[in-house]
Formats: structure tokens, sequence, C-alpha cells
């Protein structure tokens, strides 16, 4: 974006005031901050930091317990979100607030559909809905689709979509790129130049540095709460963003040596399902972690849930090496004995599984540990403490003769919110109160827990901010250190060039290509991700199958 | 949710967290309770009395022990409507075998119970395996075991006499062995719940059971053990029915599965799952006994008795969701 930043001294559109806001704690105190006509202004910083309270306060989702706004200098204290759009105020969810039954034109123009004495007035429906739609660039959608059909990050646009109306003044949106592919990301920011262009001014919450680069003309950066500070984006490097947000300095993981190459532990053979992942043949490492890459829709989720007997393949194998089945990890004496330590406890022979686990309870017996992608609907149970969450993983281990010994459930649980430093009120706090780092620590702790040779990760630190990816990198490090496989799938490249020690790409259900450390590129990734192996066979962005029991 | 508390507080101060919780919902349940029996106490001279205490012990076993079923049941996030047709057809086994076949008691009783676990298994079975709501699979089987009741007793109430009618006879101090055993059953149903590892996978797998099965919890065999075991309580309910009644009728416990549900309601059990106790269902139970008896006591009529039954139920449920709505912010 170029930097139009504000001509001198305007007066700001909307003015945030000494605003506060204290549950049992404070998590906003005397935030002062202002936003200009036409701006983007980026909100920044760790989760926990206060971000999403200050944007739902903007929003009338929340409403602050101290300070004030005024929003064209008249006092503005929206009251809910439907108070919050009267005055143009209006924002996109990091969550999906779409109705999936219904149309992609219902969902447009939910609350204001067009109708005759209630009867619904489809055509003047569907034109409206063409129309929206064709503001972000997503014109080819046909709007008569049921939501639940599109893929996720299409789901994404339609939400945005939805909210960019004509009496927009201040947009807020939170995380709106987490699951966008490129060129859907690239939409968005030409959508947000022409809104800005007409007036519109942009509050752009993200974690993702490089993206405030491009999109953002001042960025402010919270931390614990306060104000750290707020400044022009151009002349601020990413190294200065994350140092203020961090309040530390992270150290840069990009040029590390590939860790030792350990024997195979369990390999993939040939493993496909349908049109969704095809013939598929990996080998997993001990000790090192293998990434894969590839747009949404390429199969990697997908990949995962076969490898894990989520889903059942209808072709190939897994095939658990002799190695897999030696239990103990070695100890932590160095890394270049880790692999011979492997070998020395091999005593068994390879154990091929036709079409791989028949289920998870399988494969976790055998030492196999998931990582979900999505973890509010698949990983946690939000409801339930960090300490039932984190001991799921396997309940033998904290009961005796089927009674849960509850002192050692929580010293155990106590350990694990230690050593992975979770941030919460004690280890009978629900889940789903937790930021989405320390959630996805709850969820580590449960792989820790239950000690396997194998963790297959999926998009791990998706919606967790920097510093707690710093923290979830030095786990995953410590685990291959261990000596477990690890594969990690990411929609992040920079992330995975900087933990894996060789890349797969996927592309149509297939995996592509494999890159060893020091053979990639971002663009031979890339190139490899955008390749379209065997023709056209697929080209519908797919969503993760069902379960099937 | 913020970023300041940092720390771990220890263990003695995590469970003061979850037991203020706990706490103010027995205290709820208590006062509403309380406020039930001081309320009726002040309009019925006679309410207020051991016998009258002693006649709701002795009537509530059956729905209490159906109940402590219902609760696990519920937490699944499942419902069984069959429960008030099986306590008939295990009271009508149990008749059947005494009187046509001549069988002893034990064996009779141990029927009973059999013919309970076989209903619920059935039940439990038919929706997990072809992933049917419970609600619609106990619906059929509610009218197939009330057919197969009429069936059995011929379609007449058969009087058994006092061959197992020592199960409620008065016992201890007026009490009687099933509401001893009713107890019992509470207190351990509780302690598996909270205690076990099967308990602990019954709440997930209401709450999440995607999650669960992504952690490595089937869900399908615990599922068919908690409608098995809901249904061998109402084989027991159907026990006690009959010792109270000394007769095995085949309309016994017609719509008490509304009965038996909203006493686990009242006990701030969630329709949705993830949530429920089996000591606040014992709660929900003593105020629907004791709001029986009171009306009936104060001379209120059928129908007013349950219009004002009816809005008890609601009120108590719009109560316990205020509640847990202020427990969460």
């Amino acid at each position: 974006m170029p930097s139009t930043s504000p001509p001198a001294p305007p007066t700001p559109l909307l003015a945030i005031q000494a605003v506060g806001k204290d549950y049992t704690a404070t998590v906003l105190d005397g935030v002062n901050l202002e936003l200009f006509a036409g701006e983007v202004l980026a909100l920044t910083g760790e989760n926990g930091a206060g971000k999403s309270t200050l944007s739902k306060i903007l929003c009338g989702l929340e409403q602050a317990t101290r300070g004030g706004m005024l929003l064209d200098g008249q006092a503005y204290a929206p009251a809910s979100r439907r108070d919050a759009e009267r005055h143009g105020v209006r924002m996109v969810m990091q969550e999906l607030g779409l109705v999936p039954t219904l149309t992609v034109a219902e969902n447009l123009l939910m609350g204001r559909l067009p109708h005759r004495m209630g009867w619904l007035n489809r055509d003047a429906l569907h034109t409206a809905a063409r129309a929206q739609l064709a503001k972000i660039g997503m014109g080819s959608i046909d709007p008569a689709t049921p939501v639940s059909q599109l893929g996720i990050g299409q789901q994404q646009m339609v939400e945005i979509a939805r909210n960019l109306q004509d009496d927009t003044r201040i947009l807020v949106l939170d995380e709106p790129t987490a699951m966008l592919t490129p060129r859907e990301t690239n939409y968005l920011f030409e959508q947000i130049a022409h809104l800005t262009a007409r007036g519109v001014s942009i509050v752009y919450v993200s974690h993702r540095l490089e993206e405030l680069r491009r999109i953002a003309d001042r960025v402010a950066v919270l931390r614990d709460g306060r104000l750290v500070d707020v400044r022009p984006m151009a002349g601020m490097s990413e190294d200065d963003l994350v140092q203020r947000m961090v309040g530390r300095v992270v150290s840069d993981l990009d040029h590390r040596p590939r860790r030792p190459v350990g024997p195979v532990v369990m390999s993939a053979e040939g493993l496909g399902r349908g049109t969704v992942v095809q013939d598929v043949n990996l080998e997993l490492r001990a000790g090192e972690i293998f990434g894969i890459a590839g747009l949404v829709g390429s199969g990697r989720t997908e990949l995962i849930r076969l490898l894990f007997g989520a889903d059942r393949a209808d072709r190939g194998s897994v095939t658990l090496h002799p190695e897999f089945e030696s239990k103990q990890p070695p100890a932590l004496n160095g890394q270049a004995s880790v692999a011979t330590q492997i070998i020395a406890t091999t005593s068994t022979t390879a154990r091929t599984i036709a079409r791989g686990f028949a289920s998870p309870l399988q494969a976790i017996a055998a030492g196999v540990g998931l990582v979900t992608e999505d973890r509010k609907s698949q990983g946690l149970l939000l409801s339930q403490p960090i300490r039932i969450n984190a001991t799921l993983s396997d309940l033998s281990a904290v009961s005796r003769g089927g009674w849960l010994q509850r002192g050692l459930e929580s010293r155990l649980v106590q350990g694990f919110v230690r050593t992975l430093g979770i941030r919460c009120r004690s280890a009978e706090q629900p889940v789903g109160q937790l930021s989405g780092g320390n959630q996805q620590k709850v969820v580590f702790a449960r792989w820790l827990h239950r000690e396997g040779r194998v963790l297959l990760l999926d998009e791990p630190t998706r919606g967790v901010d920097v510093g707690a990816r710093a923290e979830l990198y030095g786990e995953l490090d410590r685990m291959a250190s261990e000596g477990r496989a690890l594969l990690m799938v990411s929609s992040d490249l920079r992330e995975l060039m900087a933990m894996a020690d060789r890349i797969g790409v996927m592309s149509a259900g297939r995996l592509v290509a494999v890159f060893e450390r020091g053979e990639w590129s971002e663009q031979s990734l890339l190139a490899a991700a955008f390749s379209e192996p065997g023709g056209r066979a697929d080209t519908t962005p797919s969503k993760p199958s069902p379960a099937t029991a | 949710m913020n970023a300041s508390a940092t720390s771990v507080t220890p263990a003695a101060a995590t469970s003061a967290y979850a037991w203020r919780n706990q706490l103010g919902t027995y205290l709820g349940l208590l006062a509403v309770l309380a406020g039930m029996v001081a309320l009726f106490s002040s309009l019925s001279e006679y309410f207020w009395s051991a016998e009258t205490f002693i006649t709701i012990a002795n009537e509530i076993p059956a729905l209490a022990v159906m109940a402590v079923g219902m609760t696990f049941v519920l937490i699944i996030a499942g419902i069984d409507l069959s429960v008030g047709s099986v306590m008939a057809l295990a009271a009508a086994t149990s008749a059947a075998a005494i009187l046509q076949w001549g069988w002893t008691v034990p064996a009779a009783a141990a029927l009973a119970l059999a013919t309970g676990l076989v209903c619920g298994t059935i039940t439990g079975t038919i929706s997990v395996a072809w992933r049917l709501p419970s609600f619609i699979v106990s619906l059929g089987m509610l009218e197939a075991v009330r057919g197969s009741a009429y069936v059995v007793t011929d379609s007449r109430t058969q009087y058994v006499g006092d061959a197992i009618s020592w199960l409620s006879a008065p016992f201890f101090g007026g009490i009687s062995f099933a509401f001893l055993l009713a107890v019992v059953l509470v207190v351990v149903a509780q302690l598996v719940l909270s205690r076990t590892v099967f308990g602990r996978c019954v709440v997930g797998i209401g709450t999440n059971e995607e999650a669960m099965r992504l952690a490595g919890v089937d869900p399908r065999p615990i599922r068919v053990i908690v409608f098995a075991m809901t249904g061998l309580l109402a084989g027991l309910a159907g026990l006690m029915q009959s010792a109270r009644l000394e007769a095995a009728d085949p309309n016994a416990g017609t719509g008490m599965e509304l009965q038996v549900i909203a006493a686990v309601v009242i006990g701030g059990t969630s329709l949705m799952g993830g949530r429920g106790s089996v000591i606040n269902t014992a709660f929900g139970v003593l105020i629907i006994a004791v709001l029986e008896a009171g009306l009936a006591q104060v001379g209120a009529s059928e129908p007013s008795k349950r219009i004002i039954t009816g809005f008890v139920i609601v009120a108590a449920v719009i109560v316990d969701t205020l509640r847990q709505r202020r427990a969460k912010v």
C-alpha cells in the first residue's frame, strides 16, 4: 500500500480515549488511539495482548469499563453489534458467522432480504449478491450455492463481502487472511485499497508481519493490555515489530542446520482416498520435521487424516518400521547418539497395515498423535478445564483400575502448564477461555502426556501470535531432538522453511515434490504447489470429508 | 483470556475454583427444596410430619434410579424416551415368571433386570450402529416395548402378591430397602461420573465427540453402555414399582419418561450434553416428589397440579440457565 499518511493534524474519525476493560483481571488499560479517515491502521500484538478485546469494544461486542470513544467528535459507546453497525462500524470476525445451510446470497443479505409482502424476491436477491461478490473479485461464485459447499477460504471471502456495505465507515478485520490463498489475499487487499480511497478506515488485526508491511499505513502494538507503540509502518522492520510485541528478541530460525538423519519410523506407500489424496509415498524419520506445503484444498489435511486413521484410505498402506516399536524415546544426550540408540533397541520387524490405521484409536495405541487443524471443533473440549483436556490422550496413565487419580493428574498437568508456559488462572480453567496460543499449548500437552513415535501436526500455529509461536517452535524442536518424527502441515512457507528438515509439496491430492533442507527456495516451493499433476483432476477446493467411523 | 495472569495457582486453590461453582448449584437446589417444604408446611398443617416424608421417600426410588441412568444419557447428548415402557415390561416379565412359569423370586428379579438391560442395549446399539438420533430410536422402543408389556401381561394387571414386597416394605424407621438402594446408586453413579475413566469419557463425548475420537477414545461402546445401563436401571425401577404395588400393570410408567427427564433437567443437566451431575438429579427428583406430595396435601386438583408442575419445571431451568451464564463470564 502506498503510505498516504494523513495530512498534518486533521480531526480523527475515531478517537479512543483512555479505554480500559476489566474482567476479573485488567485486559485493557489506558489505551489512547486515533483512527483517521481512509487509513489502514494495523493492530498487532501477542495473543492476550488485548487486540481482540479492543476491536470488540469498537464494534459493540464488548463494552469498555473505563474511558470512552469519540466518533466524528460525538461520544460513541455502542451497546451492541447492531448499534455499532448503525454508526457504520463493522467487523469481520475470525470465526465465521455464516449459516452453512443457507445460500451465499441469503447469507450476504441476511437481515435485509429483498421481498414482496414476505415472499423472497430471488432475482433481486441474486442480483444484489452478485454485485456484492464482484466487489471483492469473487464474481465467479454462484450466489445460489449453499455456503457449506464452499471451501473455507471462499467462506471467509463471503464473510468479508457481507461487511463491505456502502454505509461502512470503519471496517475491523480480525485475522482476515488466516484461511485465504495468496490470490484471495490479493483480491482482499485490492478491495481494501478501494475502500480507503473512498475514505473508509480499516482496523487490521493480524499477526502476519509481512502482510502488515503490504497493507498498513500505521501500526499500533499492544502488549499486556497496554499500547506500546503507534507509528507509521514505513521504516519499521519486522525485527522492530516483533521486539515491540514480545518485549524481547526472537532468534532467527532461518539458517539452522539440518537435524541429524534418523532411521525411517513410519512410511506410506501409495496411500490414497478417492481423488482427494492420490498415490502418496513418504517416509517419516526419527528426529526430524517433515513439512507439508500446498494450497488449501490440495489434500494436506486429508493426507494427515489418512495417516492417523481418522479417515480410512481406500488404497495403499502404512508401514511401521522396526524403529517405530521402540517405545522409549532416547534420552536427551547429544544429537549424534539419537539415531544409533534407536537402532540399538530395534528388534521386531516392519509391520505393514493395508489402507492405514482403521481408527485414531489404533494409531494412538501404536504411538501416533495428531494436532488437528481446527482445535476448537476437533481438538478440544472447550467447556472443560485444561486438566481434562491435557490427559485425554492417555487416561490409563492417570487412573488405577478405572478410577482417576485426581492428585496425580493435577500434578502432571501442572507440570505441563509450567514447562509449556500455558497462561491461565489455573489448570481448572476451561480451555475455551484461553487465547489461541495457549489452547494450542494444551493440545501439545496432550501429546507430551502420551509420548509416541510420530506426531502429525496440521497448521499448528494458526491463530497463534508471534511470541507464542516461538514457544511452540521451541517445543517442536525439543520433541524432534528427543527422537520423535514430526510431520507438519502449514500454509506459512516461512514457518516451514524455518522449521522443517524436508518439505513435501502437495498439489491436487498428490505429493508432487520433496525438497531437502538447503535445496528449496520460496519460489521452488510455490512453483510446486501451483503445478498441476496429471492435468486438471480436481480443481474445486475440497473440504475435509466427514469422519467415517 | 488475558495476559496478566500467568502463574499457576496451587492445587488447593484450583479445586476451590471448581468447588465454588458446584457448591452454588447444591445450595441453589437445596434452597428451592427448602422453600417448597416451608411453603407446603405453611399451607397444610399435615405436611410437616414424618409420615409425609416417609411416604415421599418410599415413592421416589423408581423415579430416582431411572433419573440416574437418564443423567448419563443426557450428558452424552442423547435421550431415552423408552424408560417408562421398559419399566413396565420388566415388571411384567418378572410377574409372568413368578405367576406362570413358577420361577423363584431371585430368578424373576434377575429376569427383570436382564429385560431392562436388553432393551437398553437394543436402543443404544441401533442408534450407534446406524448413527440415528437416540430420540427417534427410543421413541420407537417406547411403543414396541409397551406393546410387549401388553403381550406379556395379556393386557391385564398381574397381581404378584407379597412375593417381592420386601423390596419396598418399611425396613428401617419406615424407610424401605428400595430407598436405601436408590441412595446408594446415586452416590455410586456420581462417583463413577466424576472419578472414573468411563465418567470422563461420558462427559467428553457429550462435549465434543469428534475431539474424543481423535484423542483415541472410541465413543461407540461408551454410548451403548450408557443406554444399556439406563435400561438396566429402568428394569430395577420396574421391580421396585411392582414390589410397592404388589402388581405388574402393563400401563405402569406411561409418560414417566417425561417426569424422569424433568427431574434430570431441574437438576441442571444440559440437554445439549457435556454437563450434568447425578447428585443434582437427586435434588431434581426430590423437588418433583415434594411438589407432587405437597400439592396433593393442599388439595390441588389433578389439572392444577399438572399446570403448576409444568411451570416449576420451566422456572427451574430458567434459573439454572441464568446461573450458568453468569458463571461463564
